[in-house]
């Protein structure tokens, strides 16, 4: 790992949920969900780097209830997982939410378990989040950002906020979409900022903030973000009001929600649909997109960063030399072409802030790191 | 032989040596020949001889005829001595009578020139005396002129015996009445209607008189100046008036006024023949209040003119105007002479420059606005002919109207040029300054105009790709984009060139500031590739929007069995055909890749793409891990496809491009949904179907075969129960549909 290697871990299935392990503060996780349409065989991966060694190792839970189409780690216990997963029926397929515990996590071993599959231990279900009556698919559920008591789900035209105290699931508000011929979400977001009061989601070109306490109308919105469909909002953890989307027109763009007639920056450096877009949490100049032209790509937004270009420092003048030597330039800092598929996922971890992880759809999880001259740039 | 000096055998010569020529003559000679000589020798002496004698004989003759005559002289003289005695003693008489004459009439003399002296007094003092009627009258006859010179002539007595109390009078009476001279000369001179002799000359007498000369000047221009002011004021009002006339009116009027103005300001006070003693001061002062005269009304004369000039051109002919604008300057550049220090013919440059810069100005906005009118046109035509001709015809159109659309830029580029051209005309006389070539030539008709234009043509196309303007129909774009690139060929060499050569910019001549055609080329090109980027972009958008639509919509899990392709995949092929025809109305074919050849073709490719199709998924459900291993191994040696990449201008790479797009979209979509065994097999019978029909539109049908192959993997994938058609079957039902 330290000589900027990337670390690849192929995964039998193939898969398209990726999470970053969020309790986890200490050691570099990262949690794969795969898609099987033999719904027995669906497993749960917790991905483990040892920085030192550049190893991993892992442990695999099976998930029997269905193909994992999203997941979230929650932010309050990292034994807490909700999986958003596609179940078979006589009537066709539903996506369905749980939440999850994870058994035994403290033993996780570098013991490949492939050859043990039957003894796969099982995840044990907590509660699953799904109201009386639910007939739409579940397009991705979202924790709190600080508490695991609280996560948004999002249906097809509903976001619902449950309260998951007591090993049980409440809703506790619904946020409607309506609107002409049925627009569904795609995904939603939380917004760390404002005390986390503000929900984003997306639906067609669109971007939609809801305020959880009044969410009979948008709080802001951004129509017309992208010229077709929006995939991904990301929103600077460190910086009020400044967000990314992505979308099909191969564009990453950033926005100040004050002003959300016209992107602040457009990048397009994908040859072709934008499928996530991850701020660094640590240092939000750092962004991760992933494409499903199989490309990761790290781009630098100095500019409209949290982090000012100088410190005002006393002694200026001397600075002025180093600054403008290591001063990080917009654009982008390296392309990352290890994956053969579409990438759909791509997270940061939460325990380094220089490592992340992507996920192609042929089930190749790459771990990679910031490149180290970068990484310099921007600490020194 | 004879000419020879010094030749001592030359019996003629002065260095004849009788020895050596003897010798030579007996070395050289036979005896007869000697015998001969010596006979001639003797002949010859004799001769001369005789001749000797006789001229002695006339010489003594003379002599004794010469010695009569002096002697017969002497006789003579002695006579002549006698008379002259005799006549200077009647002389000294002579001269003793006149002395008694003389002393006689000396008192009659000196009383007479007395006389004569008080006289001349007399007849002084009586022209002083009459001097005040007599100017009196002379003023009354307006002969101003001999009044003062009648008063000057007297002033000088009056400095003589100023004293004396009887010419006081006088003096007193005459200063009276020049006073009301000088007050009537300057009445004279104030008057709005005196002519400008007129002027000069009460001018004249009133520097004559004495008069400051500082306050005449400044008198002379105030009233010169109201005058001028008058003028320039009914100059101004002329409104209704041809450029031409006004340009005449402000020629002959305006300035010819002023110049005689100035011309005789000059004699008046400048150039003065008679010089005063404050000479050297008076004249700096007389030449800066002319200066600052000058200055103004010039000035107030270049704005009315540039005002006008500004009218005219909203409305005028370029020939009138450029007429009236070396009349202007011609006449300016007449005035040159009159105005040493300061150059009006360069503020009048300026004025026609700014005329040409403002004519290129607006001829730059009627270009743009006439460039916008036929795109309007374009887009109209575009939307209409599709109603009328759905098929064949709708190509040639195009094709028709990107070449009128081309040339009638182009003309009408060349047109405001030939327009132009007027100014540039090497018989007027702007044209002949260095300054004029280079901030009309190169700055405001190739600079400002031609490459101005160029510049806003991209600008234009490139405004189009905006995502601001989804409505911009796609046929629009492959237009302007085929535009540019015509442009980028031929038509902006064509028309830098001809600028150059019409308006003889030379490549050297202001290297500096000269854009060059090769930037503006590029630039076009650049605008041209995202043109077709941004064509490709939207039509393989619309396909796959509709292949997005027909996957997302079908409930893929409770499909009937395939039995037709389905409509939405008939749809696609017709739409890319459209495109093609479209496109090849105005691209190239372009490369393809080697391909296999034409009667094995389908066949062939069918097989093949199915035996890798077997290979695939036919493991499938033993071992999950093979069939991804083989997927992963076989990307391994295929390319990586880009997506969203720039085209090339050719039609297959445009088509390429197209269809990358809307199978990757279809790729995509199919792996979001749960498929049944009829719902694969569904998949099975649409990329079947468009493996028939598109690998013709691509350059390597490989490409094609991949992504379908990618797309009924995925499908394989997505399907809970995944159990593939007979091939044939599917080959029928194709075929059928």
């Amino acid at each position: 790992m330290e000589d900027g290697k990337p670390v690849i871990y192929g995964l039998e299935f193939q898969a398209r949920a990726l999470a970053a392990q969020v309790a986890e503060s200490e050691t570099i996780r990262f949690l794969v969900g795969t898609q099987s349409l033999k719904l027995e065989n669906n497993q749960i991966h917790i991905v483990e780097l040892h920085e030192d060694s550049g190893t991993l190792s892992t442990q695999v839970y099976q998930h029997a209830a269905g193909e994992v189409w999203s997941l979230a780690a929650s932010p309050g216990d990292s034994s807490k997982i909700i999986t958003c997963f596609n179940t078979l029926s006589e009537n066709g397929c539903q996506v369905k939410a749980a939440l999850w515990n994870l058994p035994n996590l403290d033993s996780i071993s570098t013991l490949n378990p492939k050859d043990e599959t039957d003894k796969l231990p099982q995840l044990e279900k907590v509660c699953s989040l799904e109201a009386k009556e639910q007939v739409q698919d579940v397009r991705t559920v979202a924790f709190h950002p600080t508490d695991g008591q609280r996560a948004v789900s999002v249906l097809d035209s509903q976001c619902v906020l449950w309260d998951l105290g007591q090993n049980d699931a409440r809703v506790t508000t619904t946020v409607s979409l309506e609107g002409k011929g049925h627009p569904r979400f795609t995904t939603g977001k939380w917004n760390p900022h404002h005390n986390y009061s503000q929900f984003a989601t997306a639906h067609d070109s669109h971007v939609r903030s809801w305020d959880l306490r009044s969410p009979q109308t948008p709080a802001w919105s951004i129509e017309s973000a992208h010229c077709q469909l929006v995939r991904d909002v990301d929103f600077n953890p460190n910086k009020q009001y400044y967000l990314a989307t992505c979308g099909d027109d191969g564009c990453s763009k950033f926005w100040d929600s004050r002003d959300p007639s016209e992107p602040i920056a457009v990048r397009s450096d994908h040859s072709h649909w934008v499928w996530q877009i991850r701020f660094n949490h640590f240092h939000d100049q750092l962004i991760l997109t992933s494409s499903s032209d199989s490309r990761v790509i790290l781009t630098s937004m100095a500019s409209i960063s949290s982090e000012p270009y100088s410190n005002s420092g006393a002694d200026e003048v001397a600075e002025a030399e180093s600054e403008q030597r290591r001063k990080l330039e917009d654009g982008v800092l390296a392309t990352y072409e290890e994956h053969e598929d579409s990438v759909y996922c791509v997270e940061w971890s939460c325990a380094d802030p220089w490592t992340f992880a992507s996920l192609s759809y042929d089930g190749r999880l790459v771990i990679n790191q910031v490149p180290r001259e970068d990484k310099y740039k921007i600490l020194l | 032989m004879a000419e020879m000096t010094g030749n001592p055998y030359d019996i003629n010569g002065q260095h004849f040596n009788p020895d050596m020529y003897l010798q030579k003559l007996l070395k050289e000679c036979t005896l007869q020949q000697i015998m001969d000589q010596e006979s001639e020798v003797v002949q010859d002496t004799q001769a001369l001889h005789s001749d000797m004698q006789t001229l002695v004989y006339e010489n003594y003759n003379k002599f004794i005829s010469a010695t009569d005559t002096v002697r017969k002289m002497k006789s003579d003289f002695k006579k002549m001595e006698d008379e002259m005695d005799l006549l200077a003693k009647n002389m000294e008489s002579i001269t003793s009578f006149s002395e008694q004459i003389s002393c006689t009439l000396q008192d009659t003399r000196q009383q007479i020139s007395e006389l004569s002296g008080v006289h001349s007094m007399l007849k002084r003092l009586q022209f002083l005396f009459k001097l005040p009627t007599q100017l009196k009258t002379r003023i009354q006859e307006e002969e101003f002129s001999q009044a003062v010179q009648d008063y000057i002539h007297a002033q000088r007595v009056f400095q003589q015996y100023g004293n004396m109390t009887s010419f006081q009078g006088i003096q007193s009476d005459c200063e009276a009445i020049v006073e009301e001279l000088k007050k009537k000369l300057r009445d004279q001179f104030r008057s709005k209607e005196a002519s400008a002799k007129e002027l000069t000359e009460s001018v004249d007498l009133l520097l004559q008189l004495k008069e400051p000369a500082d306050s005449l000047c400044a008198d002379f221009l105030s009233h010169a100046n109201s005058r001028l002011a008058e003028q320039l004021t009914l100059l101004e009002q002329s409104e209704n008036q041809d450029i031409i006339e006004f340009v005449d009116l402000g020629s002959s009027g305006v300035l010819g006024n002023l110049c005689l103005i100035v011309a005789s300001y000059n004699d008046m006070f400048i150039n003065r023949p008679y010089h005063l003693d404050t000479e050297s001061d008076l004249d700096s002062v007389a030449v800066s209040q002319l200066g600052n005269f000058v200055l103004h009304n010039m000035e107030r004369y270049f704005n009315i003119v540039s005002c006008r000039v500004e009218k005219e051109q909203d409305i005028g002919d370029t020939v009138v105007l450029v007429r009236a604008l070396d009349r202007f300057h011609r006449r300016l550049q007449a005035m040159k002479t009159l105005f040493s220090d300061t150059d009006f013919a360069r503020t009048g440059t300026d004025i026609v420059l700014k005329a040409g810069y403002r004519q290129c100005r607006s001829h730059l906005q009627a270009l743009k606005t006439h460039f916008s009118d036929t795109l309007t046109c374009v887009r109209q035509s575009l939307a209409a002919p599709k109603l009328v001709s759905q098929d064949g015809d709708n190509s040639s159109s195009l094709f028709e109207l990107l070449s009128s659309l081309v040339i009638s830029t182009v003309e009408k580029v060349k047109g405001v040029l030939q327009d132009l051209l007027v100014f540039a005309q090497p018989d007027l006389t702007f044209v002949l300054k260095p300054h004029f070539q280079e901030v009309f030539c190169v700055e405001s008709v190739r600079e400002h105009l031609v490459v101005g234009f160029l510049h806003h043509l991209t600008a234009v196309a490139r405004g189009f790709c905006g995502s601001g303007d989804v409505k911009a129909p796609p046929a629009l774009l492959l237009l302007l984009s085929k535009m540019c690139l015509e442009f980028e060929s031929s038509n902006v060499h064509y028309l830098l060139s001809i600028t150059d050569e019409w308006f003889n910019i030379e490549e050297s001549s202001a290297a500096s500031g000269l854009t060059h055609a090769s930037e503006l080329r590029s630039n076009m090109l650049a605008a041209a590739q995202e043109l077709l980027n941004h064509y490709v972009r939207m039509q393989g958008l619309s396909v796959s929007q509709m292949l997005r639509k027909s996957v997302e919509t079908r409930d893929w899990l409770h499909t009937i069995e395939p039995r037709t392709v389905r409509a939405v995949m008939k749809r696609v092929v017709e739409d890319i055909a459209a495109v093609d025809s479209q496109v090849g109305a105005l691209y190239e074919e372009g490369q393809r890749a080697e391909r296999s050849s034409d009667s094995s073709r389908r066949t062939q490719s069918i097989t093949v793409s199915r035996h890798a199709y077997r290979s695939n998924w036919s493991s499938y459900g033993p071992s999950h891990l093979d069939s991804s291993l083989v997927t992963n191994i076989q990307k391994l040696f295929s390319e990586r496809i880009e997506i969203f990449s720039s085209v090339e201008f050719s039609k297959v790479s445009i088509l390429t491009g197209i269809i990358k797009i809307s199978l990757k979209t279809f790729l995509e979509c199919v792996r979001l949904r749960t498929f049944s065994c009829y719902g694969l097999q569904q998949i099975q019978v649409d990329t079947h179907y468009l493996q028939l029909y598109l690998w013709r539109f691509v350059a390597d049908e490989n490409l094609v075969h991949f992504l379908l192959d990618e797309i009924l993997g995925s499908a394989v994938h997505r399907c809970v129960d995944p159990v593939l058609m007979e091939p044939s079957v599917v080959e029928i039902i194709c075929e059928r549909g």
